[in-house]
């Protein structure tokens, strides 16, 4: 067992299609002022795998996916990411693994409205110190994968909210992670613009064998997962896949 | 599905022998159910002997001699009244779902066991159809959508009984 307070050591990694754990949640609890948020509630991901975190309104789902990814400390219980506790880094080190390892995407894109969508999905590599040359070329390149390489010298307010959100795809995809968190990624899109998103990132993260944590109460969404997790009531219940 | 309608649909486009109208049916809406020869040559009989088709000569081959069929005027109108009939909405698995869960909180066992077991099935067969949905053409994700939407509702209906157990069992032992 690893030392919990070791540091994030991006070398020590396990393999890809490792069966083991990439990222694991036990027995978390975490409340807001007296409102439990979660009772229990834990996760494992594997490298490559596509996990769909359902469950209705203020389950828990989304605390779930803020104490995975780092954002939010649990009160009790661990998330391990690679073996390291998250909870035993410092600040600095967890923000480090959220630039470097982890992806987001959230309902909104939440993308810097006064940057070009260009410079948007170039934003995480220039902020891990990758020159703007370089930056811009592979944030250019998922653009296209993205199929949005048209909209690169637009701001987010000249786009739709389908190419919007392929952008903020392509701005998770770009360093790289191991780890991609989507918070309802197609919960403000349409039908059709929704499962083109859904097949993108699903496909873009296949194919760099990077793991996928799904929040969505869409069961159309969730189809595009491997397996799913309900949460109710802060509790999770993982579910074996169905074959 | 009305199979005999939509033989007398296919028919429409011109003549046919039954073998043909397999081929043609299975290729349109035959993804899981393709057609057993027997079910062919029964709905045949049976539009023949109602006036709706009739026979338009027979085709030589190597094999047996293949009787082709024609739609009639009366056939024609037949299929014009069918698919201008809109289909009866029928609560598919709610029911049986709906007892299971009743009969679970009845007997003291986890509803909630009941419904994910439900849930797991659903999206499995949701994740098959969305695959099939990505390799297939657009008459297949036509297909495809039409049940991912049918089982999204029965997955709806599934999430709000869930969030309703404890008024349900509430109300079901009282």
């Amino acid at each position: 067992m690893t030392d919990p307070a070791t540091p994030y050591d991006p070398g020590s990694a396990q393999g890809p299609g490792s069966a083991q754990a990439l990222l694991e949640a036990v027995d978390l609890h975490k409340s807001f002022g007296p409102t439990p948020a979660l009772d229990g509630a834990g996760l494992r991901v594997r490298a490559g795998e596509v996990v769909a975190v359902m469950g209705p309104s203020g389950s828990g789902k989304s605390t779930l996916l803020h104490c995975l990814a780092g954002i939010l400390t649990p009160d009790k219980g661990t998330v391990r990411y690679r073996d390291v506790e998250l909870s035993a880094m410092g600040d600095g080190l967890r923000s480090e693994l959220r630039r470097t390892d982890f992806g987001f995407v959230f309902q909104f894109g939440q993308l810097v409205p006064e940057l070009s969508c260009l410079e948007n999905v170039a934003l995480p590599l220039r902020l891990g110190s990758v020159k703007r040359k370089e930056a811009e070329s592979r944030a250019r390149e998922w653009l296209e994968r993205l199929e949005v390489a048209d909209v690169a010298d637009k701001r987010p307010g000249e786009t739709s909210g389908g190419q919007g959100q392929r952008v903020a795809v392509a701005r998770a995809l770009v360093t790289g992670p191991r780890v991609v968190f989507a918070d309802e990624p197609t919960g403000a899109l349409d039908s059709l613009n929704g499962e083109r998103v859904m097949q993108l990132l699903v496909n873009a993260a296949k194919e760099t064998n990077a793991a996928v944590v799904l929040v969505t109460h869409e069961p159309r969404v969730a189809a595009y997962s491997d397996r799913e997790v309900v949460v109710r009531d802060g509790k999770s219940r993982e579910m074996e896949p169905v074959t | 599905m009305s199979i005999g309608h939509t033989l007398l649909g296919l028919l429409e486009k011109g003549p046919r022998h039954g073998y043909d109208l397999k081929r043609a049916y299975d290729e349109r809406f035959g993804q899981d159910r393709p057609l057993h020869y027997g079910q062919v040559y029964t709905t045949l009989s049976r539009l023949l002997r109602n006036g709706l088709v009739m026979e338009a000569g027979v085709e030589a081959g190597d094999g047996p001699e293949r009787k082709r069929y024609a739609i009639t005027d009366a056939g024609v109108t037949d299929v014009e009244h069918w698919l201008g009939t809109p289909e009866k909405p029928e609560p598919y698995l709610q029911n049986t779902l709906y007892a299971k869960v009743v009969l679970s909180l009845l007997s003291g066992r986890r509803a909630d066991d009941v419904l994910d077991v439900q849930r797991a099935a659903h999206l499995a067969a949701m994740r098959e159809l969305t695959k099939r949905k990505a390799a297939g053409d657009l008459a297949d994700q036509l297909i495809c959508d039409h049940a991912l939407f049918h089982l999204e509702a029965d997955l709806r209906w599934l999430e709000l009984t869930a969030a309703r157990l404890d008024r349900l069992k509430t109300a079901v032992t009282r």
